[in-house]
């Protein structure tokens, strides 16, 4: 599936909760809850996205040219908002994840049920993210 | 006929007729009834209050004091008939005493900056407590940086009470200034501020005491309680944000230097030398906030017209009832169970973090505040990131405190 693919799924699938507040902070607490755990072990101060309220920790890992990305938080909320963010980008190529133009946020939303100190915060997991493609895509171009 | 110290049965509140002059409660939030349990941060404004800010700006906006004009003379008086309503509502000497500032923040940073910068020395000691709020810490600790005095800090229990019996021990001929709140926004404790204010004066030390969290709840009699310093802020008392109060003893407002320099503070201005104007005029630099400052007087007026014990008496009921209906949810534990509560009621959840209940309150339309309420050394000491708080005022009801109780609940069993 392509990005746009999987951003027009979650956009679907926030559809059906129809603009409910509390159905929808349900769902993305949901979607959390299902996010593999990381290893107690990559929880560390450097793989902590800086600039977020509550603690989230993101690794990455290269797999045949494409990026997995793996996080976790200290709030059900947050892990479930990165948990859309790491279905949208695992898988892809570091080029497709720089490029990425992420309209899933505004179609579903999202200003309206996290606040602005948590839309910073998501602000800077997609950049950590998009920092993690950019490294791995010129240490692909150096290797070729 | 001996006096006797029978309390006056507080009048049961009309919480119904008094919602009705709050615009704001009327409100839908997320598709739900409002419901404002953030009352600790900031309270709501009743019509009164919101009709003088209209009638200022529409009626007579005009800068205060040297006009000679109607409207700078109408301005002029409804300035210093707030100043008046202050000192009557805290009991002062004289109107010399109030001095109008920000907010409790600048009320602080005043007396750290003027008291503090003539009267402390290297070794000095500033004695705080635990339970203060960063705006009641880092003035002090400003001003200990800069004079080389120490600061010290009255540990609290664990119910969120302060060790008096350590704080008797703290002090000394080298305590200058004790500055505590006269109740903690984190935990609610209201603290023994008379006998901790005596203590302090048997060893010559001036007191500080930050009003934020009393204003809207407590009773307060500077010259009864014989504080040197009181701090209140409006908004916190059902005023407009950005202006409050600083009480100071005249004679220490007198020795102390000026704070901001500018216009309305001076007597005379020569490039040699400036004189300052009177008391409390030479602590007002600058065009102050007279529109909010206008409007302040009909808050405090709210709260006097209810009467002080009548609001009291209401907020403590919904804390009691709100205390035994959320301790009894599973998971859950009270940070703050001091004998002396206002009306708030901080817990945590175990397992949960407080944002996402914060959330999910919100998304039911319930306002309440999570985090570490600008208390993280507090935070610290009870080994604990933050905590959820609701808080009460005039408005509130037992209805309100049931659908914070079901929210609750929701969350509670959708974690589990």
């Amino acid at each position: 599936m392509t990005i746009n693919e999987t951003q027009d799924e979650i956009i679907n699938e926030f559809s059906l909760l129809d603009g409910d507040q509390e159905m929808t902070v349900f769902y993305i607490m949901e979607l959390g809850q299902k996010l593999p755990d990381i290893p107690e072990a990559d929880k560390t101060e450097d793989n902590v996205v800086k600039g977020c309220q509550s603690k989230v920790w993101l690794t990455a890992k290269l797999q045949d040219a494409k990026i997995f990305f793996a996080a976790d938080s200290n709030t059900a909320i947050t892990k479930g908002l990165v948990s859309l963010l790491i279905r949208i980008f695992n898988g892809q190529a570091p080029e497709d994840i720089l490029n990425a133009d992420l309209y899933f946020m505004k179609r579903i939303g999202m200003e309206r049920f996290i606040g602005t100190q948590r839309s910073n915060g998501f602000a800077a997991m997609i950049k950590q993210m998009k920092l993690y493609a950019l490294a791995y895509k010129t240490q692909m171009e150096v290797k070729s | 006929m001996a006096h006797t110290n029978v309390a006056v049965k507080p009048t049961p509140i009309n919480v119904e007729e008094i919602r009705k002059e709050f615009p704001i409660l009327h409100q839908k939030v997320n598709g739900k009834d409002l419901v404002y349990l953030d009352n600790a941060a900031t309270n709501q404004k009743p019509k009164r209050v919101i009709d003088a800010l209209v009638e200022y700006y529409t009626g007579y906006n005009a800068n205060i004091h040297r006009g000679i004009h109607t409207l700078a003379e109408k301005a002029t008086k409804a300035f210093e008939a707030t100043r008046e309503t202050a000192r009557v509502f805290i009991n002062a000497a004289s109107t010399e005493e109030i001095i109008f500032t920000r907010g409790v923040t600048e009320g602080i940073n005043l007396v750290a900056a003027t008291y503090g910068r003539a009267f402390l020395n290297e070794g000095d000691e500033v004695i705080i407590s635990t339970i203060e709020h960063h705006s009641n810490i880092v003035p002090w600790q400003l001003i200990c940086e800069q004079t080389k005095a120490n600061l010290v800090v009255i540990p609290v229990t664990d119910s969120g009470e302060l060790k008096l019996d350590v704080y008797k021990s703290l002090l000394s001929s080298k305590t200058k200034i004790v500055a505590v709140n006269h109740a903690s926004n984190s935990l609610g404790t209201i603290n023994p501020v008379k006998e901790i204010i005596q203590l302090a004066h048997n060893v010559g030390a001036v007191v500080l005491i930050d009003g934020a969290q009393a204003g809207a709840h407590l009773t307060i009699d500077v010259q009864d309680l014989d504080c040197d310093f009181y701090c209140l802020s409006s908004h916190k008392m059902y005023g407009p944000t950005g202006t409050g109060i600083l009480y100071g003893k005249k004679s220490l407002l007198e020795k102390m230097p000026p704070y901001h320099g500018g216009g309305e503070m001076i007597k005379e201005v020569t490039f040699e030398k400036t004189t300052y104007n009177d008391l409390p005029y030479k602590f007002e630099a600058g065009t102050p906030n007279i529109g909010d400052v206008v409007a302040f007087r009909h808050a405090m007026e709210f709260i006097l017209d209810l009467g002080r014990e009548n609001i009291a008496a209401h907020e403590h009921e919904l804390l009691v009832y709100a205390t035994e209906k959320v301790s009894k949810l599973k998971g859950v534990k009270i940070v703050g169970q001091a004998k002396n509560k206002v009306g708030v009621l901080a817990f945590t959840v175990q397992g949960i973090h407080h944002f996402d209940i914060g959330q999910m309150l919100d998304a039911r339309g319930i306002a309440v505040r999570t985090g570490h309420h600008c208390t993280q050394p507090l935070m610290e000491c009870y080994g604990i990131e933050g905590t959820v708080r609701a808080s009460f005022s005039v408005y509130n009801t037992k209805k309100e405190v049931d659908q914070l109780v079901e929210g609750l609940e929701r969350i509670i069993n959708f974690m589990k």
